[in-house]
């Protein structure tokens, strides 16, 4: 990542605070990370790491109970600063979403044209007729057959795949600068995931839209991220481009992560490795490593001081005390 | 869409069946032989097997059945005990006037219940829903029988606004019947404002709380747009469902309503009937109730499908 104007969205020391009825929830502790134009990141870590928090603060969709904290600058605004009628022009139109669930987030009462024509409507001031001609374009943009046909259909007509096509030709009807893609693949079949993938290659290539990619699937991010950021509990761990990332973890966090996808050729005896213990969930940031109790390398600092942010051994960013310089075996 | 309502429909005609059967069996199970009170004082046995030939009491009891049937289809629903007049004509005078009074409680109870509903689950942990929670507590608990003598005392007699009895028909002069049917409009229509409005709340908070809430956020739709065009839309499934099945209970809220502001309708017939013991009317009345909750049921639940698509059987679209 090239610093200063040329990047499009820039999150620095996002924490992101909820007032539950059991104290206070730290989702997100100083998260910070940069997207260029036109580049695919991917937010990795597992449920309830904070990543799809931060998607969600970016553009203040969070509900009233969580507290946000540090700088989000999109495309030289800062968008914490805004009001919500400001945030609303951007949303959908420069920052656009596409969720996890299609069966649960797309409105069941709703066509699918009145969906997609809905945000054409609001951010390009199109009449019913010609938002109707474009969200036809837009289905057969995203692959879908008949999609004339498609528009008088309710989402419980459609396949999930089809479904999360739809999420997606919504998503980029405006031809956003950003698309916020939140598990987009998880909810899927595996060669339907593979279909969804490839829609988002496309339009990425067709429109320049960035990506910002929330998964815990690392199959999801060797196929299509550049750059891989890993999140755990609330905080950024490492940072660095995805093949570096693979070949050379330094955190030991993302080092598990990678020993605990299914590889024939490594685990000889078949087995997974699994990262013993649980994600911790926080209520003040601690003086220390989030990781330290699952860690097999912990010492005395990583259980008292907090690790920066900084450039490790392999050249990524990573915050750790003792970052490993071992590549992963081929 | 067409075998759905044609499936709806027949199942309509088998529930009308059903009901004729219990109304016809019920009024035979009363006590009392009907010849006898037909024939007053009259008692010799030959006199009374002539009046039983004359009613049909003398054939079996299917073909008198029958002959119910048919002679209700007709419209045909026999003679008053009490007024000599046919039954069917007196609750033909009669109806209109209820359905006037009902169907503005109605508007009245739809208007408050889904207004105060959606402010309480909009604005939540505010003062607007504690006000809103509050109304709808004070329509459930108040019986309207207090709640109608206290607004004439209000509204006819401290402060003699409007009028405290009587009814104007809306098509003769729709001014003096708005200004009849306000009080027992409100009356009957407190308590079902009240139910729509926990409903609407409810319905309304699930419905925000989803996903495709989140959704039409994301696309950068204002506050009204998500409320009515997303939220409302999926609430009103459930709120339409409770609106159906109360429509019974503002039948009950008739009686008493008619009672009090002195309206000449159905409630009215009803309590007349029963206390003068005319069964030829009772047994009209109980008829043409149990044709208008079969014919609501009927309509709330074609409305569904024009408010869920998910219901449409077979896919196909309006």
């Amino acid at each position: 990542m090239k610093p200063g104007s040329d990047r499009l969205l820039d999150v620095e020391e996002l924490t992101v605070r909820f007032g539950t009825e059991d104290g206070a929830v730290l989702a997100v502790d100083a998260a910070s990370f940069a997207l260029g134009p036109g580049e695919v990141l991917a937010l990795v870590g597992e449920s309830g790491c904070g990543k799809s928090v931060t998607a969600l603060a970016l553009t203040g969709l969070l509900p009233r109970s969580a507290a946000v904290s540090g700088r989000i600058t999109f495309a030289g605004r800062n968008l914490p600063g805004l009001a919500e009628r400001e945030l609303r022009r951007i949303r959908g139109r420069d920052i656009a979403y596409v969720f996890q669930e299609p069966m649960t987030s797309l409105n069941p009462v709703l066509t699918v044209g009145r969906q997609i024509g809905e945000v054409l409507r609001r951010h390009q001031g199109m009449g019913g007729s010609a938002a109707r001609r474009r969200a036809a374009e837009l289905l057969e943009l995203v692959g879908i057959p008949l999609p004339h046909r498609r528009l008088g259909e309710y989402p419980h007509q459609l396949s999930g795949g089809m479904r999360q096509r739809v999420m997606i030709a919504m998503a980029v009807a405006c031809r956003p600068r950003l698309l916020v893609a939140d598990e987009p693949t998880t909810a899927l079949d595996v060669t339907v995931q593979a279909g969804i993938l490839d829609v988002l290659r496309t339009l990425r290539a067709e429109i320049g839209t960035a990506v910002l990619l929330i998964t815990h699937d690392l199959g999801v991010v060797a196929d299509i991220a550049e750059r891989v950021v890993v999140m755990y509990a609330g905080r950024t761990i490492e940072e660095a481009h995805a093949e570096a990332l693979f070949a050379r973890p330094s955190h030991p966090y993302t080092r598990g992560l990678l020993d605990a996808v299914p590889n024939p050729a490594r685990h000889a005896d078949g087995g997974l490795r699994e990262i013993p213990g649980r994600v911790p969930v926080l209520a003040t940031s601690p003086d220390a490593c989030t990781f330290a109790d699952r860690c097999g390398h912990a010492d005395g600092v990583c259980r008292t001081r907090r690790p920066a942010f900084a450039r490790g051994p392999a050249g990524h960013l990573v915050r750790c005390w003792h970052p490993l310089a071992v590549p992963v075996p081929p | 869409m067409g075998r759905y309502v044609l499936r709806r429909l027949v199942e309509s005609a088998v529930t009308f069946v059903l009901a004729t059967i219990v109304i016809f069996l019920g009024v035979r199970a009363l006590p009392g032989d009907p010849v006898r009170a037909l024939a007053g004082e009259e008692n010799d046995p030959q006199a009374l097997a002539e009046i039983r030939r004359a009613y049909g009491l003398d054939e079996s009891i299917v073909v008198q059945y029958v002959r119910y049937v048919g002679r209700a289809l007709r419209g045909d629903l026999g003679t008053s005990a009490r007024t000599r007049l046919p039954v069917a004509e007196t609750i033909g005078h009669a109806l209109p006037v209820t359905l006037q009074l009902a169907a503005f409680a109605m508007v009245v109870a739809v208007l408050i219940g889904l207004s105060t509903g959606i402010v309480a689950s909009v604005r939540r942990r505010t003062a607007s829903e504690w006000a809103a929670n509050t109304v709808a507590l004070l329509g459930l608990s108040i019986p309207v029988f207090w709640f109608g003598q206290m607004v004439i005392l209000l509204f006819a007699i401290a402060y003699p606004v409007l009028p405290a009895s009587g009814f104007v028909s809306f098509f003769s002069d729709p001014v003096q019947s708005l200004r009849h049917l306000l009080l027992p409009g409100l009356v009957l229509g407190s308590g079902l404002a009240a139910v729509i409005m926990r409903q609407t709340r409810s319905a309304m908070l699930e419905a925000l709380g989803s996903d495709y809430i989140r959704t039409a956020r994301a696309k950068g739709l204002g506050g009204a747009q998500v409320v009515f065009g997303h939220a409302l839309r999926n609430s009103l499934i459930v709120v339409t469902t409770i609106v159906g099945l109360q429509l019974g209970a503002l039948i009950s809220g008739v009686v008493v309503t008619e009672q009090i502001f002195v309206v000449p309708g159905f409630g009215k017939l009803i309590v007349d009937g029963v206390l003068t013991r005319d069964y030829p009317m009772i047994q009209g009345l109980v008829l043409v109730t149990a044709t208008a909750y079969i014919a609501i049921n009927l309509l709330v639940d074609l409305l569904y499908s024009v408010i869920d698509p998910r219901i449409r059987v077979g896919g196909a679209v309006l």
